[in-house]
């Protein structure tokens, strides 16, 4: 083996595990019998029972969830058109600036966005008095926008990649565009609209900063629970939460990926 | 479809409602998610420079309405331009965007030090061991941002996996101040962003024609020299794209800040954070905001064009 590959073999090693040991280290902590994490006091479910007897956390984590799948679902809709737009529309004016928003979202501060938005809906209440209150709506309204942008750039890049034959044999036929777009185009873009709703879910799930800056008084997700928990220290019903987090999110992750192995394969055949 | 070509055939009204039709879909298409974000992403931001120029007030919403014609143009455009004085006069805030930008150049430069070996060592891999790299790549990003920031938490600590570690081999007598560090927070950022910084590496490395490499070794190019001259120009797209998606969201990063760094890591997002949860001085808030978006604007406009041209 040459010196070079050497090296670049040893990086690789650090690399993985320096992104996989803290995982497994939480995930490891989450059966510590002791409330101390340093110290291993033998194997044990308390703080997975602790938190089921926790209803702050499962109230706030019924809420993301339900937050997570709304705002997935239309975000998904308004990405797939946007990356339609982009890709299956031709010249129109503002296309540029169309671009920009949604390249923007992605890289910009979740402080801005969050303080921007949260400006925007006061604006709107004062105008024209909605929304009338904020709370789940509002964060809603919130991850909807910066996760249709990654849904876009996914599309996206699956249909600039994507063979148009068939979309122009459909439209020799006669075809409408909505038809075509319907019967053809979107049958062969699901497994992206798929990814791409997974990752809107879980954006959503994940989010602290645009939630705490959009939610009003009472409704608090998830990650604004676990945040005001860890804001003092290391606590270990947090660790079992991340656990189940963690796993829910691999098991996902790896079903999604089979799935669309499976479905590449019949494909081929 | 074929029946719309007999219904085309029998009736020509049909094909101007066709294109009718077409046309609507068409607006449909373009206009619902552009419309959604102009009126959420860019319009808020005109929202945000209009309050920068308000007045704070203890009342709710906590700032004054903005024209206020009962003094002079004058005095107007001096009140109104206080919040922006008042940050370039406090030290507080040129302190915060520079360590901002300190703490994200650095960050971004350990990123790239550590992804591109790794972005290398993927994209020369066998295709079946590629996939499974990749995906090992990606799987942390998917997993809850703020928890992986968290597990830092239990790592770092005073009783800490690190510090109880060392103290039982004896290398230490007393647990090592790790956590509510500045070099708590570089961990915590490049942790967390480098699959930004290792899949676009990837992207530009596993375009690169390798018979390039056999060309230059059989002129007698030696390894570094091959590096040097061919793989590192030919990846500089990947590293440009990869440090700007780094670097960006990093300048104005809260949550590692806020748990991973000390009181005196004094970063911008945190300091926007605190102003407005805190102080709730919304119009200073958004003035830092302002200032913030302006200092992004050249790197977000590089990206764009980075982006594009690949």
């Amino acid at each position: 083996m040459r010196s070079s590959s050497r090296f670049v073999l040893s990086a690789m090693c650090f690399g993985f595990a320096f992104l996989y040991v803290p995982i497994l280290v939480l995930i490891l902590y989450s059966f510590n019998q002791s409330a101390i994490t340093s110290v291993w006091g033998g194997f044990s479910l308390r703080w997975y029972s602790a938190l089921f007897n926790n209803d702050q956390v499962i109230e706030a984590a019924l809420l993301s969830f339900k937050i997570a799948a709304t705002s997935a679902t239309f975000a998904t809709i308004l990405g797939t058109m946007a990356g339609l737009a982009l890709t299956q529309m031709g010249r129109y004016r503002g296309r540029l600036l169309f671009t920009g928003l949604i390249a923007a979202p992605l890289v910009m501060p979740e402080v801005i966005t969050g303080l921007s938005l949260l400006l925007m809906f006061i604006s709107l209440q004062e105008l024209i008095g909605w929304p009338a209150s904020r709370g789940a709506s509002t964060i809603t309204i919130a991850h909807i926008t910066f996760s249709m942008a990654y849904v876009a750039v996914i599309v996206q890049s699956r249909l600039t990649g994507m063979d148009r034959s068939l979309q122009e044999a459909a439209m020799d036929l006669g075809g409408r565009p909505a038809q075509v777009a319907f019967d053809i185009t979107l049958p062969l873009i699901a497994p992206s609209m798929l990814a791409g709703w997974l990752l809107a879910f879980t954006l959503s799930l994940d989010d602290l900063v645009i939630a705490s800056f959009t939610s009003g008084a009472g409704a608090s997700t998830l990650p604004m629970v676990i945040f005001s928990k860890v804001k003092l220290g290391v606590t270990p019903d947090i660790n079992a939460l991340a656990t189940i987090i963690i796993a829910v999110v691999a098991l996902g992750i790896l079903l999604a990926g089979w799935i669309m192995s499976r479905r590449g394969r019949q494909e081929e055949k | 479809m074929i029946q719309d070509v007999e219904n085309r055939a029998k009736n020509p009204d049909t094909a101007v409602s066709n294109a009718r039709g077409d046309k609507l879909w068409r607006y449909f298409v373009i206009g619902l998610p552009y419309l959604w974000l102009l009126l959420f992403f860019l319009a808020p931001f005109a929202i945000v420079l209009k309050i920068s120029l308000a007045t704070p007030v203890v009342a709710q919403p906590p700032f004054t309405q903005l024209l206020d014609l009962s003094v002079g143009a004058q005095q107007w455009l001096l009140a109104t331009l206080d919040n922006y004085r008042f940050l370039t006069e406090d030290n507080l805030y040129w302190i915060s965007y520079l360590k901002s930008i300190k703490i994200a150049a650095i960050s971004t430069l350990l990123c790239l030090l550590i992804g591109y070996p790794m972005a290398y060592g993927i994209a020369t891999a066998s295709q079946r061991r590629r996939n499974l790299l990749l995906m090992l790549v990606i799987l942390p990003f998917w997993t809850s941002f703020l928890l992986r920031v968290y597990a830092w938490m239990g790592l770092l600590g005073k009783q800490g996996v690190i510090n109880s570690l060392l103290l039982k081999m004896g290398l230490i007598d007393s647990p090592l101040q790790m956590l509510y560090t500045d070099m708590a927070v570089y961990l915590g950022i490049v942790y967390t962003y480098i699959p930004f910084m290792i899949l676009p590496l990837y992207a530009s490395l596993e375009k690169m024609d390798l018979s390039l490499h056999d060309a230059a070794a059989d002129l007698g190019a030696k390894p570094w020299q091959r590096f040097i001259d061919i793989t590192l120009p030919l990846s500089l797209p990947g590293i440009i794209a990869g440090s700007l998606l780094v670097f960006i969201p990093a300048i104005g990063e809260y949550v590692i800040p806020a748990l991973l760094g000390g009181l005196d890591s004094l970063m911008i997002g945190r300091t926007l954070f605190d102003e407005f949860f805190v102080n709730r001085d919304w119009p200073l808030a958004s003035a830092v905001a302002i200032i913030l978006l302006f200092i992004l604007v050249i790197p977000i406009m590089l990206l764009q064009r980075v982006q594009r041209e690949s």
